[in-house]
């Protein structure tokens, strides 16, 4: 451990304090409001279809709550795994400090996980668990039966409220999303002592780039669970997801810009090195990965579609290409604020630089096996609850 | 009938009004923004509240207050820990700024700008300003971090989870994750000597006397009489974190 320290001491550029040294929120860290984002974008593009009755949407509406649970059942792991004492990790439940913008934490992922996500969810599948559970044999009949949690009522009158309360939870849980990835932006925003996070700014940009990655990562999934089924693309569809990742992407790099370039007008005493963070060791990440690559060529890709629409055959490998250069960019935005805000230090006289290994806790494998993992119990939840396998209203009569 | 009515009513609005401003007034003004007003404040009876005043004028950089700092608190010795360190400032007489401190200043400090291109060098020793907002405490989603009655930021090691918000929030640099804890660490004003009526292990070492402390509301204090004679500064005003450590000649370069 103490050698990566020696081999950091020998990069500092310029003074910083000697306890600055260590990076403290490494790429795990990054990967938390990453995957949270998801999470929020993927719910937000659900709900535009069941409370906006954007009904185009449809094909990807229980696709984008399946995501978003997948991922929200991970993005509290990495968070926890990097804890110096993980197994104390409960004490954020038992006794919250409430003054910590942090310290809220574990009641607003638990509310979103499992007010808002499980129950839209259950109320959505009750009656095809009910269904099921009379189709299938052996352990899936079980399995179908014990989440149909024994309500198995499936007169009109009993559908009707599944639909009224997954509707009003729907409600609910838009101002949820909002608030649980705005809160992690607070988490950021509000450490006076950073004047790279500290901008009011920071809970409304990382709820757009929320929107933005969760909306193309449904978009990423939709193209390519469709091709794993062999089942011909939506285009419609596809294009009103494009149509809204257009909007937001807009929006959220307006929102971006807007920042940086009050941080550039009003030049404060953090000026110069942020200058310098940004001209320097951010450089790849922040104007090639994230702004060009992440959002000006999907920006242009998907506004050019606006304007015109050429056949799909193009517009398929576009649209593909498009949700993952913007999942790349997203990425690097929360690199760029979580591990950027760490690289100058608090003197405003040096740099730090980061350093980080293939194997360990912190390391790229691991980094890697956090954002895999939401993709198997993705798997897992389609072939458990297939949303393309529910029964149509008509069926049950 | 209705104007009248209507009269009365505002009157009782603005009564309302009067009070609620009143109030607030009253409240911000028991409230000190600066640090310096914390020793003009009316005396607590019991207990002391501890206040730091570093002379930078008296400071030779010598480190003894670091090599100590590491001896008494167990501090690791790896060049990445510190509760106390000195850091040595240089202006040049090109205008441009060198700050080094190589392993904390512990071993003192050499001077690397040639004699002749120097403006004004002076050394500036660094801890914890034991701040009276603390955005350590703030963030703490634990309540492990906490300010003693004494007015000494602690961390308690056997409740803190290890999440390092403190770190991120502190503008100081002032906390480290510890190895071999992986708890956050920081200088407790040496708070077991405190209590036996001992001086913190850097004050006890410093050769010059550049560093004292002592009760901010005991109005015949060193403390009192140190913020009467000097004028003194705090680190970074701006973040308004009432760092209760004032040091006396603090140039406006020094973070």
């Amino acid at each position: 451990m103490m050698e990566h320290l020696y081999e950091m001491l020998k990069q500092v550029d310029g003074y910083i304090y000697p306890n600055e040294i260590e990076l403290n929120w490494s790429i795990l860290i990054a990967l938390y409001p990453y995957i949270t984002g998801l999470v929020a974008g993927a719910f937000i593009l659900a709900s535009l279809e069941r409370v906006f009755k954007v009904e185009v949407l449809k094909p990807t509406y229980h696709l984008a709550l399946l995501t978003a649970l997948a991922f929200l059942m991970v993005a509290a792991m990495p968070l926890v795994s990097h804890l110096g004492h993980p197994f104390r990790s409960y004490e954020i439940m038992t006794t919250p400090q409430p003054q910590s913008a942090m310290a809220i934490f574990g009641f607003i992922y638990l509310w979103y996980l499992m007010v808002v996500l499980l129950l839209e969810i259950w109320f959505d599948y009750r009656r095809d668990l009910v269904l099921w559970s009379q189709e299938k044999k052996g352990v899936l009949r079980i399995v179908y039966k014990i989440l149909s949690l024994g309500v198995t009522d499936l007169s009109k009158k009993t559908l009707d409220w599944d639909e009224k309360l997954g509707y009003f939870i729907t409600v609910v849980g838009i101002p949820s999303a909002f608030l649980l990835h705005g809160y992690v932006g607070f988490i950021f925003g509000s450490i006076k002592a950073n004047p790279w996070w500290s901008t009011v700014l920071m809970p409304v940009i990382f709820l757009f780039s929320a929107m933005v990655s969760g909306i193309a990562l449904v978009m990423f999934l939709y193209i390519v669970v469709s091709k794993v089924r062999k089942v011909k693309i939506d285009m419609a569809c596809l294009d009103e997801v494009g149509k809204f990742l257009f909007y937001v992407l807009v929006l959220d790099f307006t929102l971006e810009s807007l920042d940086q370039v009050h941080r550039i007008y009003e030049a404060g005493e953090s000026f110069e090195i942020l200058h310098m963070l940004v001209t320097g060791k951010l450089t790849y990440t922040l104007f090639i990965f994230q702004g060009l690559l992440g959002t000006i060529v999907p920006i242009v890709t998907l506004g050019i579609f606006r304007l015109y629409k050429p056949k799909e055959s193009i517009r398929k490998p576009l649209y593909l290409m498009s949700s993952l250069l913007v999942l790349m960019g997203i990425f690097f935005m929360r690199w760029n604020v979580v591990v950027g805000g760490q690289l100058f230090s608090k003197s405003f006289l040096g740099f730090t630089s980061f350093k980080i290994g293939l194997i360990g806790l912190e390391g790229y494998l691991m980094a890697a096996f956090w954002i895999i993992l939401p993709f198997i119990i993705l798997s897992f939840l389609l072939w458990l609850l297939p949303p393309w396998k529910k029964h149509s209203e008509e069926h049950i009569e | 009938m209705g104007t009248e009515r209507l009269s009365a009513s505002r009157r009782s609005f603005l009564r309302k009004s009067a009070v609620l401003a009143g109030t607030l007034v009253a409240t911000s003004a028991g409230n000190p923004l600066t640090g310096v007003l914390f020793a003009a404040n009316e005396p607590e009876k019991s207990k002391p509240w501890y206040g730091i005043g570093i002379d930078i004028e008296k400071c030779i950089g010598c480190g003894s207050c670091a090599r100590a700092c590491k001896a008494e608190n167990n501090v690791p010795l790896e060049p990445f820990f510190f509760r106390s360190w000195v850091e040595q400032y240089t202006i040049k007489n090109d205008g441009s700024l060198k700050v080094e401190s190589p392993n904390g200043g512990i071993d003192g400090q050499n001077q690397t700008v040639p004699e002749a291109d120097i403006f004004k060098t002076f050394f500036v020793p660094k801890m914890c300003n034991h701040c009276e907002k603390a955005p350590c405490v703030q963030v703490c989603p634990v309540g492990a971090t906490y300010e003693s009655p004494e007015g000494v930021v602690l961390v308690d090691k056997e409740y803190c989870i290890g999440c390092r918000y403190c770190i991120q929030a502190c503008p100081y640099g002032a906390r480290y994750m510890h190895p071999e804890t992986n708890t956050v660490d920081k200088c407790t004003l040496c708070y077991h000597r405190l209590k036996k009526g001992l001086n913190p292990a850097c004050f006890d070492v410093c050769p010059t006397g550049a560093r004292i402390y002592g009760d901010l509301h005991d109005k015949n204090g060193v403390m009192h009489k140190f913020l009467k004679e000097h004028n003194c500064h705090v680190l970074k005003p701006n973040l308004n974190t009432a760092s209760k450590l004032f040091y006396n000649g603090l140039s406006a370069e020094v973070r």
